[in-house]
């Protein structure tokens, strides 16, 4: 028996114990906290509840055209999310005409799915709340720099221009606006539905259709403005064409099955490789151990997501984790019975079997990376995590079983290969 | 037992299945879901048994050939699925009814899903290109570090196990919808994964075995690796069979082709994968490697 082999052994069952604990029940060690994996994932809408929509723009522009159509579409539909105060929405173009909107744990749904939906409405409005001119008549919005006399630099503006009848309009409002004599009877309100998101006071009658909006903006302020107000300018239809609402307790009841079933599923994995290979057997349950926390642990730091079919990706490459344990095993078994030392075999083993492991996880790995490229959804959120579970089966299979397995060797308990599935 | 000499059989249950299903496919077609079609599905918990005909009476004034289901551990709740594109408002209005009729509470809602007749395509469309692309990329990987004729028969194995496993679906009409994409394109890889290692050895004892014949180097690589392909499939096996009896059904939606795939997975890289190379490299002559002695 070598007794500082083992120690070593021990510390490392101890320490992966260690961060086991932590990891399902969450550890507070005064200055140092660590938080359950359950609390520190991101959980996609079908795990957590929630809303997703995604809209089709009802348009026939196309290109660069098409480019700045939903651009504009996605700043007021982010602004209008926002409005709705939902915590981490997420708003994506999806394609070149579809908008992605996905609204975590939203308990209403249906309203959000209204709110979002509905077409802009973008108006100028005097103090006396008449309105002045819409969306519909704005032909050009966007920043650009205007000297600022008592500064004495230029500084980044919106820039307006209004078709005809909105420029007559405009110069019939600002004619008597300009009249009053406070302040606040000169402003011209910028309305995008019904939430006020500019107030520019009114210093000289507009008539030639052109306006300006200073006030201290940066270049992004501005270019946000210019946007919102384009925006509202050009009202694109959105068709509804996918929608998933997820209730809260249907999300839970998905997430805590999954867990139960994962937990039950590596429970009998775990007892099929102690009985079926003995000493080998547990370390490869150590590994696997320690490859389930690696998976996890950089799914939590890549801030990846974990939707349902990921939970699927990583039950799956569980099994090719323990694929390539069982390879490694098998051909130690081989080499064993061909006559050879315990520690010998274990080294030509490894070497034999790193090459088909290698191969194995390679072809897999070409597959996860092209769903992960041209998979939409349910299919990147599998790909993720069947692409860290290669990488991370590889790095344990190769090195901690590898190790663990030579030291187990080295504690000299004993020599019956019987106990290394022979 | 010699894989190579009763190769024809093994060849013939994998095609009796696949000929089956393709008829079955072609004459009842497949019950795809409304991913695929368009449509509209509503789940919801009324905390206790309803009976389908009464549910009809409400669902009927929307769609006559609605599908209805019950789910929960229970069967406490509902999932209505029409193929008719209804939109926020009439969802709402549905839900409303029921609402009603039994006293529920908003909590009642438990899901709703919409998909656009348009999106289904486009699902179907990414899927077989990336399976394409996937396949390819494979095959490169495979011929440059084996050789062709291995490439050419793990994907043989490959198109085996995505057929085996539509013509499950097809025969037992079971619902084809978007996790079924995702559940094939693991298949793909599973498929190959599960082939590389039995050709590893066989590329391996060519090397060793220098004077036997291909069908003795195939047969005994095979009774060498398949210890690992039955205990690999099994705990893998193991898991998601776990999976599929206590997942939602969105999970077993998964799990089952999965479990399809992985049984035929096996099978092929047993029974298909190797004899195909058999054939491909006795049968089919290259100039550099072509040895008579060893047929």
């Amino acid at each position: 028996m070598n007794f500082k082999n083992i120690a070593i052994f021990l510390l490392i069952i101890a320490l992966i114990g260690f961060i086991s604990y932590s990891a399902i029940y969450g550890v507070n060690l005064g200055k140092y906290e660590i938080t359950p994996v359950k609390e520190s994932m991101k959980l996609g809408l079908d795990l957590e509840g929630g809303v997703f929509v995604v809209l089709e723009a009802q348009t026939d522009a196309q290109g660069a055209e098409l480019e700045r159509i939903m651009e504009q579409a996605k700043a007021i539909i982010r602004q209008r999310v926002d409005g709705l105060g939902v915590a981490e929405p997420n708003i994506v173009l999806e394609g070149k005409k579809r908008i992605r909107i996905e609204l975590p744990g939203v308990k209403n749904a249906q309203d959000a799915i209204d709110i979002i939906g509905k077409t802009a409405q973008l108006q100028f409005v005097d103090p006396k709340g008449n309105v002045v001119v819409t969306g519909k008549n704005i032909k050009r919005s966007e920043v650009t720099y205007q000297l600022n006399r008592e500064k004495g630099r230029e500084e980044p503006v919106v820039a307006l221009e209004f078709d005809k009848e909105g420029a007559k309009r405009f110069a019939e409002a600002t004619r008597e606006l300009v009249k009053n004599v406070n302040r606040k009877d000169k402003i011209i309100y910028i309305v995008l539905d019904d939430e006020v998101i500019s107030s520019p006071v009114v210093n000289s009658a507009i008539t030639d259709g052109k306006a300006v909006i200073t006030g201290n903006f940066t270049v992004e302020e501005a270019g946000k403005l210019a946007t919102l107000i384009r925006a509202g300018a050009l009202p694109v239809e959105m068709k509804e064409v996918q929608t998933s609402v997820i209730g809260p307790t249907l999300g839970l009841e998905s997430l805590d099955k999954s867990i139960y079933a994962a937990k039950i599923g590596l429970i009998l994995i775990f007892l099929f490789m102690l009985i079926y290979y003995r000493i080998p057997g547990l370390i490869a349950d150590i590994s696997l151990t320690i490859y389930i926390l690696l998976l996890l642990g950089t799914m939590i730091y890549l801030d990846a997501t974990l939707t349902l079919p990921g939970i699927a990706g990583l039950i799956l490459s569980i099994g090719m984790a323990v694929d390539a344990n069982v390879v490694i095993f098998e051909r130690i078994k081989e080499e064993i019975r061909s006559g050879k030392t315990l520690r010998a075999a274990v080294d030509s083993g490894f070497k034999r079997a790193l090459r088909t492991v290698i191969d194995a996880n390679v072809t897999t790995f070409i597959a996860g990376i092209v769903l992960f490229k041209f998979g939409t959804g349910p299919i990147k959120g599998f790909a993720v995590t069947l692409l860290i579970g290669l990488v991370a089966s590889m790095i344990t299979a190769v090195f901690i079983t590898k190790y663990l397995l030579k030291l187990t060797i080295k504690m000299n308990i004993t020599k019956n290969t019987k106990l290394y599935g022979a | 037992m010699n894989i190579i000499r009763n190769r024809n059989k093994f060849f013939l249950i994998s095609l009796t299945i696949i000929v089956i299903g393709l008829v079955m496919a072609a004459v009842n077609g497949l019950n795809v879901g409304i991913d695929f079609t368009g449509g509209t599905l509503l789940q919801i918990d009324f905390g206790k048994k309803v009976p389908v005909n009464e549910i009809r009476k409400i669902t009927d004034e929307f769609d006559k050939n609605a599908s209805i289901l019950h789910v929960g551990d229970n069967k406490e709740q509902v999932i209505i699925k029409t193929t008719l594109d209804l939109d926020n408002k009439d969802r709402i209005e549905i839900f409303n009814k029921f609402k009603e009729k039994y006293n529920l509470k908003d909590e009642a809602f438990v899901q709703s899903q919409k998909f656009g007749p348009s999106i289904g395509k486009e699902i179907r469309t990414k899927a077989l290109l990336s399976v394409l692309i996937a396949t390819i990329g494979m095959l490169i990987y495979i011929t440059f570090r084996f050789e062709f004729k291995f490439g050419i028969s793990a994907i043989v194995a490959l198109v085996h196990d995505v057929l085996i496993t539509f013509s499950v679906y097809a025969i037992f009409q079971i619902p084809v919808n978007n996790p079924f994409v995702a559940a094939m394109l693991t298949i793909v890889g599973y498929s190959i994964n599960d082939t590389i290692v039995v050709f590893d050895r066989i590329r391996e004892n060519i090397k060793i075995m220098k004077k036997d014949k291909y069908e003795d180097i195939v047969n005994k690589s095979i009774s060498q690796t398949i210890v690992r392909s039955i205990n690999t499939s099994f705990t893998t096996l193991l898991v998601i069979v776990v999976l599929y009896i206590f997942g939602v059904e969105a999970i077993k939606d998964f799990a089952l082709p999965l479990i399809v795939g992985i049984i035929a997975g096996t099978y092929s890289s047993i029974f298909i994968a190797s004899p195909i190379w058999y054939l491909l490299r006795t049968r089919v002559s290259d100039r550099n490697n072509y040895n008579p002695n060893r047929v």
